[in-house]
């Protein structure tokens, strides 16, 4: 098995790696990173088997590295997420996501008659609890937590 | 405190909270004073509340400031369709300071962000209403000569109640012992209680008000809205637990007094008013001090 993870990184040249994310919230860390807006190769599997997290997915982005603060947005999403930075096939460095001490665009208030889903008010949270994360909402001071999370 | 806005009861420390109700009693002595002469005050009530409208507008006045504004959102361009966000910028040009009610929550945060005068915060939505929370200070400092070690009985709707949500926060700086006393629905809600346990402070919640009124230093009345029951059945069963009557008074502590955010439905039956220890339409003449010296401190006047 683990064999075969190693191939799998192995497989691009230089770029970066984002493993360990969960199947469902895929499409959620490729529309956070903008993705869909890169112009170089990308590969990505879903459904794949993962003791730990049942269903994952994995992402490998060619010639691409991120800021940390950047990848640390996918924490929402992907907390237990796991980066492998490659260059020239090896794996030089590995890093897990840091769920932010603030959140900002990201993440919709859950409460309706918060005034960031009424005006165009550029939303901001507090991260209030990291280990299941637990989100302030910085205007109408609601507190959500991961459940009743909602992604931009 | 100096041009800095007031938007939530935590924008202030227990200092700030002292200097406040200190200046207040000034305020209270000598409530006529010309230090806003040349000042104008905008009050932007985007949702009808006459009350605390005409208590800001009071203290401006003895202050003797300007007042501009609107008492209703059909009457500016708000329903034009302009966003919060111009509206506020505009303004900004024409005073020295927002007062502002809105029914949105977080809207005075986003308004304090955007204005370049200061904003205090007169209600957005169910959120904060900071200036009713001093006010609860000021009578309660006032009656009982301090704000230490006292027990305070919280009475009424405390799941939705922002007043009791803000006072208990402020409170929570002073060695209070809370009682909570609610239906079963509309019980204080776990983020509180979390925060006094935190504290190490003591609360007990209790389903019964007459057994244990007698340890009151006040008793903190709040509306419990027929609208927040799914079964109307199970309001009427629950609204008369939560009645204060003159009765219910007879052996309670001499310095004991009843405070209410008004306006009261029947949680407060009228025979309580004769009472010495009704203390609600004071408070609300306790506002009109308070609101002076939260406008007096944000301008730098005092």
């Amino acid at each position: 098995m683990k064999d075969k993870k190693q191939l799998q990184v192995n497989a691009i040249k230089d770029g970066t790696v984002i493993d360990h994310i969960p199947s469902k919230n895929l499409f959620k860390v490729i529309s956070i990173l903008s993705l869909d807006r890169i112009d170089t190769p990308i590969t990505f599997g879903t459904n794949l088997e993962s003791k730990r997290l049942g269903s994952k997915a994995i992402v490998k982005i060619a010639d691409v590295f991120f800021l940390e603060e950047e990848i640390n947005k996918i924490a929402l999403v992907a907390p237990e997420a796991k980066l492998n930075i490659i260059r020239d096939y090896e794996v030089v460095e590995k890093k897990e996501v840091k769920v932010p001490d603030i959140i900002v665009g990201i993440a919709k208030c859950v409460n309706p008659m918060c005034i960031t889903n009424n005006e165009p008010v550029k939303t901001k949270f507090y991260v209030v609890s990291k280990k299941e994360v637990t989100l302030k909402c910085h205007y109408c001071e609601r507190i959500m937590d991961q459940e009743h999370l909602k992604i931009i | 405190m100096k041009y800095k806005s007031l938007v939530s009861i935590s924008d202030y420390t227990k200092g700030e909270y002292l200097r406040i109700l200190e200046l207040a009693g000034e305020f209270e002595k000598n409530p006529i004073k010309d230090i806003l002469k040349n000042k104008i005050v905008a009050t932007l009530f985007f949702e009808p509340s006459t009350r605390t409208r005409l208590s800001f507008e009071s203290a401006v006045s003895r202050l003797g400031g300007k007042i501009i504004g609107f008492s209703d959102s059909t009457s500016s361009s708000v329903s034009k369709g302009e966003t919060l966000n111009d509206t506020i910028k505009i303004v900004s040009n024409y005073c020295d300071l927002i007062i502002m009610r809105h029914p949105l929550e977080g809207s005075a945060k986003y308004a304090s962000e955007v204005a370049s005068v200061p904003v205090i915060n007169a209600g957005d939505g169910a959120n904060q209403h900071p200036t009713q929370t001093l006010l609860d200070l000021y009578s309660i400092k006032k009656t009982q000569g301090t704000l230490e070690n006292l027990n305070i009985f919280l009475v009424g709707d405390l799941k939705y109640g922002r007043t009791v949500h803000s006072l208990l926060m402020a409170l929570s700086c002073f060695n209070t012992t809370f009682y909570f006393i609610s239906p079963p629905e509309l019980k204080m809600p776990d983020e509180y209680k979390f925060h006094l346990d935190k504290l190490k402070l003591k609360y007990h919640e209790i389903r019964d008000l007459t057994d244990i009124i007698d340890a009151a230093d006040i008793i903190y009345m709040t509306r419990v809205q027929k609208e927040r029951f799914l079964d109307p059945i199970e309001y009427e069963k629950t609204k008369n637990a939560f009645v204060l009557r003159n009765l219910m008074l007879k052996n309670t502590k001499p310095n004991m007094r009843v405070l209410h955010p008004l306006p009261r439905v029947n949680e407060i039956s009228e025979d309580v008013d004769s009472s010495e220890k009704a203390y609600y339409f004071t408070q609300a003449l306790n506002g009109v001090y308070v609101r002076q010296a939260i406008i007096a401190s944000i301008l730098g006047l005092k």
